[in-house]
């Protein structure tokens, strides 16, 4: 909501331009009508270059309720758009110099991270957060699970000509509101218009450059057999809930997205559990791909307690009535720890005292038999195969 | 979603296990479930590994997406390309491989096809565009045929003109029936259909005990159930009886539904025959369009092609449909058939035998044990 006060008095603020001009016409005409000399002619043309001088310096004012095709072209309208939306809510400053690249300060020593991700959500607000807050907290979250601290964030709109400004507001404060929660700055980002039909509303790509403190090693490399597994909160939340809000399924529940930014979470659990192996936000695919992304890449068996996976019943209901394994739901704001067997307590007891990881809960282990697998062992004592997600049920969730 | 946990409790399942080991004892035992839900819960839940060795589990025909033979499959890709149409389907038939393609691959064309949830989804389509064609892509078995039937007669009280039904409603006795005549397969019972059974009541199957002295057992699709079913089969054979029962009884009467019954005998009639995937022609094994409704038929108002496509010769479909091999017996089973790229209906719907097989139950029994302990 950062963006309305200062969007609102600049618009204010131009609005009165206009009203001052023509008086100062209607001004100059009566003086006409007392002076004919050729120096007060001469004095008249100076004003009115003067006239012209300070309002082309006056930011230019967005008047438009809707995107067109010339917010994208790079001249006045879309000057008006980065400094009527973007620079308020970003906090940067209307008129002063814009360079071409952010300028970020790394701590000698420290590994740099820089990660991208698209964001094509449909629809663009849902229950819980907007495409705003994915955009952020999507690439703060692939940040903070190879232990980077984020150092600055990008954002590249594609926006579709027709577009409500008003829609394109909320949005960004969405995204402004989101990295101030991550506490990470946007500090570079870009604009362009599509024409009608070539997009659905707007696309955001965010990337992310972040720092991973000295002595910090996270991967798949390190996983070991006995190690254990842990998820920071409930599943599948953010999939249902882009999938209700759609509207075309006659369920109504109360799901909201889950979408959140884990840095802080992060932080707190390698500060309890230095020892910790890896983590995954379990993003598009859920639980199920990341941990066979995970078997694959240790090439050992992820074993999965069906019965211990915390998925809240309003959840795990809709899921049953589509059909859908809430393994394979996509979350926002969850993620996947490995860690030894020794630290798994210390880990929990870290992730349930932060706000977004009260949810946390022990899942399963690794195994060394059958290699490069995901088992999961059902509540009924069965096991069974939890294989890469096949095709999409769910597209554009994100 | 509370309700079904008590059909879900390992310590029953436990009980009715140890009871299935007493019943079956050393002795060697080959049912089959016929319903394709029956199959997916069977590798969701790991049955499989939890049944004695001796009990195996044969997978049939009611998977209604398996069934649908290819050209019904082209017909589909015909319908949603004809220019103005807008195709509409359940999800599972997205993927399904026609002799030129899919109807996903139709979608990569320009086709417009859209995923529904319900037939009275695709009226509500055919209302909000009445510029358009609206197909409907009936598939299933009685347990779908009602919500067609009633959106038909929604469809023709409210007059929505633009709307029409690409008929594919198939019945569950016509291949019970050809599965026990043929030659290559010997089963000891059935795990009848449960929704299929909602609809039609336990009436219809009396064939099974009386005409080829099977047992059959109507089952619900929660883990219990299913081992239930088992167990009361095994209680059959060890008592020397060989009839129909109910262990569905929640949800499963003697009668069925009178008034689904019903609307599927308004709307629809017999087809003299259809072809059916991997079990071939069959008589009077599926339903179409009625006359007085003809108005809404897709095959009646659209020149289908309606060529009929012979399956992949390396596909073994119908021998998996009909309980003769076991899905990774297949030759192309996992290796040039998966569900990425399948080749056969099987490999598509997560009902379907394969896929499930696949995705769910590739595990040998001794690793499932060790991982299970």
């Amino acid at each position: 909501m950062t963006t309305t006060s200062p969007a609102a008095a600049s618009s204010a603020g131009a609005a009165s331009a206009p009203t001052s001009a023509s008086s100062a016409g209607a001004a100059s005409t009566s003086a006409s009508s007392t002076s004919a000399s050729s120096a007060g002619a001469a004095g008249r043309e100076e004003q009115v270059f003067d006239r012209i001088e300070a309002f082309r310096r006056r930011a230019p004012r967005l008047r438009d309720e809707h995107v067109t095709l010339a917010h994208g072209a790079g001249g006045k309208s879309s000057q008006a758009l980065l400094e009527a939306v973007f620079l308020p809510a970003f906090q940067g400053e209307v008129g002063t110099d814009q360079p071409d690249a952010a300028l970020l300060e790394p701590v000698a020593g420290e590994r740099l991270a820089f990660t991208t991700d698209s964001f094509v959500v449909k629809p663009l607000r849902f229950p819980g957060g907007s495409v705003g807050d994915l955009a952020v907290n999507g690439t703060v979250n692939d940040l903070a699970v190879v232990g980077a601290r984020p150092l600055g964030l990008s954002v590249a709109f594609v926006l579709e000509e027709g577009l409500a400004i008003s829609e394109l507001r909320d949005v960004v404060a969405d995204l402004a509101e989101a990295a101030s929660r991550a506490g990470v700055a946007v500090v570079t980002g870009d604009t362009k218009v599509v024409g009608r039909g070539a997009a659905d509303g707007l696309y955001i790509t965010s990337a992310g450059v972040g720092a991973v403190p000295v002595g910090r090693e996270l991967g798949a490399s390190r996983v070991r057999p006995g190690d254990v597994v842990l998820v920071s909160g409930a599943l599948a939340e953010h999939g249902m809930a882009i999938m209700l809000a759609r509207g075309n399924l006659a369920i109504d529940a109360d799901i909201g997205s889950d979408t959140a930014p884990l840095n802080g979470l992060v932080e707190q659990l390698l500060a309890k559990a230095p020892g910790t192996r890896w983590l995954r936000d379990a993003t598009r695919g859920g639980v199920g791909t990341v941990c066979n992304e995970l078997a694959r890449a240790a090439d050992v068996t992820v074993v999965i307690e069906e019965a211990d996976l915390p998925v809240r019943p309003v959840v795990a209901g809709a899921c049953e009535l589509l059909g859908i394994d809430p393994l394979y739901v996509a979350n926002e704001g969850r993620l996947v720890a490995v860690v030894p067997p020794d630290e798994a307590d210390a880990a929990l007891a870290a992730m349930r005292s932060h706000p977004l990881g009260s949810g946390a809960a022990r899942v399963g282990e690794i195994r060394r038999e059958p290699p490069g697998i995901v088992v999961a062992v059902t509540p009924f004592g069965g096991t069974r195969i939890v294989d890469m997600l096949v095709g999409d049920p769910l597209p554009r969730i994100c | 979603m509370r309700f079904v946990d008590e059909f879900r409790d390992p310590a029953a399942a436990r009980e009715v296990l140890a009871r299935i080991r007493d019943l079956a004892g050393d002795d060697r035992f080959k049912f089959m479930e016929v319903c394709g839900g029956h199959t997916h819960t069977i590798y969701r839940y790991g049955i499989e590994h939890l049944l004695p060795p001796g009990v195996e589990m044969v997978h049939g025909p009611g998977c209604p997406v398996c069934v649908i033979p290819m050209g019904r499959v082209d017909d589909a890709v015909f319908l949603a390309s004809h220019r103005g149409v807008i195709f509409t389907t359940f999800g599972d038939m997205l993927r399904v491989p026609g002799s030129h393609g899919s109807l996903l691959d139709a979608m990569s064309q320009g086709a417009d096809v859209r995923t529904v949830y319900s037939p009275l989804d695709a009226l509500r389509i055919a209302e909000d565009n009445p510029d358009r064609q609206v197909v409907f892509f009936a598939v299933g078995f009685e347990t779908t045929a009602p919500s067609t039937a009633v959106t038909l007669l929604r469809a023709r009280a409210e007059e929505v003109g633009n709307f029409s039904v690409f008929c594919n409603h198939v019945t569950i006795v016509p291949p019970m029936r050809a599965i026990l005549d043929s030659p290559d397969l010997s089963l000891d019972g059935f795990v009848g259909p449960g929704h299929v059974s909602t609809v039609i009541g336990q009436r219809p199957y009396r064939f099974v005990p009386d005409e080829y002295g099977k047992p059959l057992v109507t089952a619900g699709f929660e883990p219990l159930d299913i081992l239930q079913a088992v167990a009361m089969l095994l209680v059959q054979i060890r008592e020397g009886r060989c009839q129909v029962e109910n262990q569905y009884t929640r949800a499963v009467t003697e009668e069925g539904n009178p008034a689904a019954m019903a609307a599927i005998a308004q709307v629809f009639e017999e087809r003299p025959t259809f072809e059916w995937r991997g079990l071939g022609t069959i008589p009077a094994s599926a339903l179409r369009l009625r006359e007085e409704i003809g108005a809404h038929d897709a095959e009646r108002r659209f020149d289908l092609p309606g060529v009929p496509a012979a399956d992949p010769r390396a596909c073994q479909c119908g021998e998996v449909l009909r309980g003769v091999i076991r899905p990774w017996e297949c030759k192309v089973f996992g290796t040039a058939c998966t569900p990425e790229t399948p080749i056969g209906t099987c490999m598509v719907s997560s009902e379907g035998a394969c896929a499930a097989y696949y995705n769910f139950g590739r595990l040998h029994r001794e690793a499932a044990e060790a991982l299970s302990r």
